[in-house]
């Protein structure tokens, strides 16, 4: 590729929110004819800064330069005007308008005021068939193709509306592989056609396949711009992590003496799998035994998660759980002695309206049925007892969830999953959002759990923390379990190696 | 800790309440005045209370619908087929003085509105309708279930045993209060003496986390749909034994939207989560009181309901948080213009 002058040239962006820079000095360039990935974990600041650039957020520093001549991005309609356009994951065209409207929508073709519908029809044909290679009918409802051919019709879209850059967005996450592949057929055709791609991805392999260069986000920082073909996944994991390889010495190891490895089974998963979600895995869960999911964002680990939990129904393999029988809803899993602390505290976790109280017994109270409610006075008591033993601040039983921190509130959901006393606690980012010393108070917690015989499965971003409290390791990569690492192998960089692959 | 008493859901309501109970007052100063005439009770209160029953009833099973963030407009039909079987069953019976044909018509409207909740709390759960279509369905067939029972006729009956129900008098207050009391009694031990209070907020407020967190939220909702036909059923009943007749057409007309009203008026939010019973008793209470004071001051018949709308359109501003604060905001400005400036420049 050619180093002539970059289209879009970011310069020294931050971006503040309250409390957070979201954005800290951070650069970042784009050329005509390459495709870019823009690359980091939960919280780099990657969708940030593409809101930046759609016209969503406005930058508090810095410089936005789009061939040579500074723009100031203040909404979607400028950032189009600016040729900077954006296919999200989530079509967000109009399923009962046709085809050629969806593309010319508010641009409509008019001759005295009236729309040329024929014009329109074939305009839009031609653009699908020239710029695409699709020929399809174009006087239809969006809604009678396919979500693969709704995206394409996306771009076309995004293109007629001259775009120089384009922004992709995790557009291959609903997908099939044949679909895909047809999609990357035609970013390469764009691509050869000058058109700057901006592509964002959780899939390593398609990060691979597709772009020529890459820029790694961290905590909201740069942390480098780099040639594709020049860093190998190895490192550009460890990049997005942010760990040095030097760096990389034995953490003592909290979970040492654990002696579980020959307890009774918990919880068997035999080629368990969910189309389009994982693809099958065994799993097995013994009694007393801390077993981590680790794997980039994306890659699948939440997905077992709601598996096991009957929030999602598998459609192939078998699970077997130690008290007999299967799972197949929430409630079912409950009964089944497991509980569930999901990722999305707010739309999974919390229940807004209720207070500290409540939201700590509604678990415990669902298994006992209506007819026997908690005495007012033993849940006082236990929404004491766990305010005390988990910190949690304010220590007001009657205080609304929804005033209490992030941190606190994942304390609350923490015990309402303790108070059913489960055989088997999954933990999906428990860690998410908490201060360091809560951190550490949650990891010691996991352990006297497991030294008390209660299995838990482990799921975090963070490498330290899994290594930490995990007796054995599931490392998952592009929506399937890579590799399982036990004992003493356990350490950041068997478990960076198999997150990365190939 | 006067900033509290404001912050009390209660606040709003009885404020307007008591506005409005004022307004009588001063208009006709013999407003509060109660006799007692042959070991009766009569006055204009004791008229809100008795015509407003039905309306309290039936926004109490809407509260706890309403808490599990949905909605039944079918409240005002059930209350049509309520009162058009009991008078039908009572109509065909032999023996007029017979207690039994009395409970009989009773338990089959009872029976029945307890099916038609069910009805609509299966299209919600089961066939997973919204709930503003699964119940407008029974909202229109149901008009056209009640004029079939009366086969498009008013029922009239004159049966003592039954007019007890809506027109009679216990201990000088009329009975249809005894009925309110009962139920609403009944609606606050079921939801706050059992976990169903806690288990309807839950769903209403995050249905998604609460399935997560084990409740089964279909046999929740499932109930509060039955709970809400039964309110209405009775309701009917009420309304139907007060005037010894059934009119398919007419009865329990537009009850839904004075229903729903008055829930919002008590402080329930129609997103669902945290339900007020009592505030739906106060809100019920202001709109028969409405009803009754524009009826007073002979407002004329053609534009009552005008009057009405602006009444309640003022009510719900002054209970909007957003609004008050724009009021505020726009009497500082008013009066400190100066200061206005200077913060802006700030």
């Amino acid at each position: 590729m050619k180093e002539h002058a970059p289209i879009l040239q970011m310069t020294g962006i931050t971006k503040r929110f309250p409390g957070v820079k979201a954005l800290s000095n951070v650069d970042f360039r784009l050329f005509p004819g390459e495709v870019h990935a823009l690359m980091g974990e939960n919280g780099a600041g990657k969708s940030t800064l593409i809101k930046v650039l759609t016209g969503v957020y406005s930058i508090d520093e810095g410089s936005v330069l789009m061939e040579g001549k500074a723009v100031s991005i203040s909404g979607p309609l400028a950032a189009q005007k600016a040729g900077i356009s954006t296919v999200y994951q989530e079509v967000n065209l109009c399923p009962n308008l046709t085809v050629a409207e969806n593309i010319y929508i508010g641009r409509e073709p008019r001759k005295f005021g009236r729309i040329q519908w024929k014009k329109m029809n074939q305009d839009a044909e031609r653009l699908l068939k020239e710029r695409l290679n699709l020929t399809i009918d174009v006087a239809v409802p969006l809604q009678t193709y396919s979500v693969a051919i709704q995206q394409l019709i996306a771009i076309a879209r995004a293109l007629s509306i001259s775009a120089k850059v384009l922004i992709l967005d995790e557009p291959t996450s609903s997908l099939d592989q044949t679909e895909v592949q047809q999609l990357f057929r035609i970013m390469r055709k764009l691509k050869s056609e000058g058109l700057a791609i901006l592509f964002v991805t959780h899939f390593l392999d398609q990060v691979y396949e597709m772009s020529d260069r890459l820029t790694v986000l961290r905590g909201g920082e740069l942390e480098g711009e780099y040639m594709a073909a020049e860093l190998p996944r190895f490192e550009l994991v460890l990049k997005m992590i942010g760990k040095d390889l030097k760096l990389l010495e034995e953490l003592p190891k909290l979970s040492a003496e654990t002696q579980n490895s020959a307890g009774q089974t918990m919880l068997t998963a035999s080629s368990l799998g969910r189309k389009g979600a994982i693809k099958p895995f065994d799993l097995t869960i013994r009694k007393g035994e801390v077993v981590g999911l680790a794997g980039l964002l994306g890659s699948g680990r939440t997905e077992i998660a709601r598996l096991l939990f009957g929030v999602d129904r598998s459609d192939e393999g078998k699970l077997a759980v130690a008290g007999g029988g299967g799972v197949k809803s929430p409630r079912g899993a409950i009964d089944q002695g497991i509980a569930f602390c999901s990722e999305n505290r707010k739309t999974e976790g919390i229940i807004d309206d209720l207070t500290v109280r409540e939201n700590i017994i509604l678990a415990f109270q669902a298994t006992r049925g209506w007819f026997r409610p908690l005495p007012r006075k033993k849940q006082d008591e236990i929404a004491e007892k766990y305010i005390r033993m988990l910190n949690i601040n304010p220590p007001n039983p009657e205080h609304l969830i929804k005033n209490l921190s992030g941190g606190n509130q994942q304390k609350v959901l923490l015990a309402r999953w303790l108070l059913t006393e489960p055989d088997l606690l999954i933990l999906d980012e428990p860690t998410r959002g908490i201060d360091i010393g809560a951190k550490a108070e949650i990891q010691k917690l996991v352990l006297s759990l497991a030294n008390q015989g209660m299995s838990v499965l482990f799921i975090s971003s963070e490498l330290e923390e899994v290594i930490r409290v995990s007796d054995r390791v599931a490392v998952l990569r592009d929506r399937a379990i890579v590799r399982e690492i036990s004992g003493e192998q356990i350490n950041q960089q068997q478990i960076m190696q198999a997150m990365a692959g190939g | 800790m006067g900033g509290k008493l404001v912050r009390h859901h209660l606040f709003w309501p009885l404020c307007v309440l008591g506005a409005l109970l004022l307004f009588n007052l001063l208009y006709s100063p013999d407003f509060f005045s109660l006799v007692l005439r042959d070991g009766n009770l009569y006055g204009s209160l004791i008229d809100i209370l008795n015509f407003g029953a039905p309306l309290i009833l039936v926004s109490i099973g809407m509260t706890l619908v309403i808490a599990t963030g949905g909605i039944d407009l079918s409240v005002g039909s059930i209350v049509a087929i309520s009162g058009a079987i009991a008078c039908l069953s009572i109509s065909k019976g032999t023996d007029q003085s017979s207690i039994m044909l009395v409970l009989t018509a009773v338990g089959a409207s009872v029976l029945l509105s307890l099916v038609l909740g069910l009805w609509n709390g299966a299209l919600v759960t089961v066939t997973r309708i919204q709930p503003i279509i699964a119940t407008l369905i029974l909202m229109v067939a149901g008009r056209g279930i009640a004029q079939l029972i009366t086969s498009g006729q008013i029922i009239t009956v004159s049966n003592p045993n039954y007019e007890y129900i809506g027109a009679g008098s216990l201990a000088a207050l009329p009975f249809s209060i005894f009925i309110v009391a009962g139920m609403l009694v009944l609606a606050s031990l079921l939801t706050r003496r059992t976990a169903l209070g806690l288990f309807i907020e839950s769903v209403g407020s995050n249905a998604n986390a609460s399935r997560l967190a084990g409740l089964r939220s279909r046999t929740v909702i499932l109930a509060v749909y039955v709970f809400c036909g039964l309110c209405a059923g009775i309701a009917g009943l009420i309304l139907s034994a007060n005037v010894s007749s059934a009119d398919g057409n007419n009865a329990g007309l537009w009850y839904e939207l004075d229903a729903i009203l008055a829930v919002v008026i008590g402080g329930t939010s129609l997103n669902g989560g945290r339900f007020y019973l009592i505030g739906t008793v106060v809100g019920a209470l202001i709109i028969q009181t409405l009803t009754t004071t524009i009826y007073m001051i002979g407002v004329p018949p053609e534009i009552t309901l005008v009057v009405k709308a602006f009444v309640v359109l003022a009510v719900c501003l002054i209970q909007s948080e957003a609004f008050r604060k724009t009021l505020k905001l726009r009497w500082k400005k008013r009066h400190y213009p100066a200061e206005q400036e200077v913060t802006r420049h700030a």
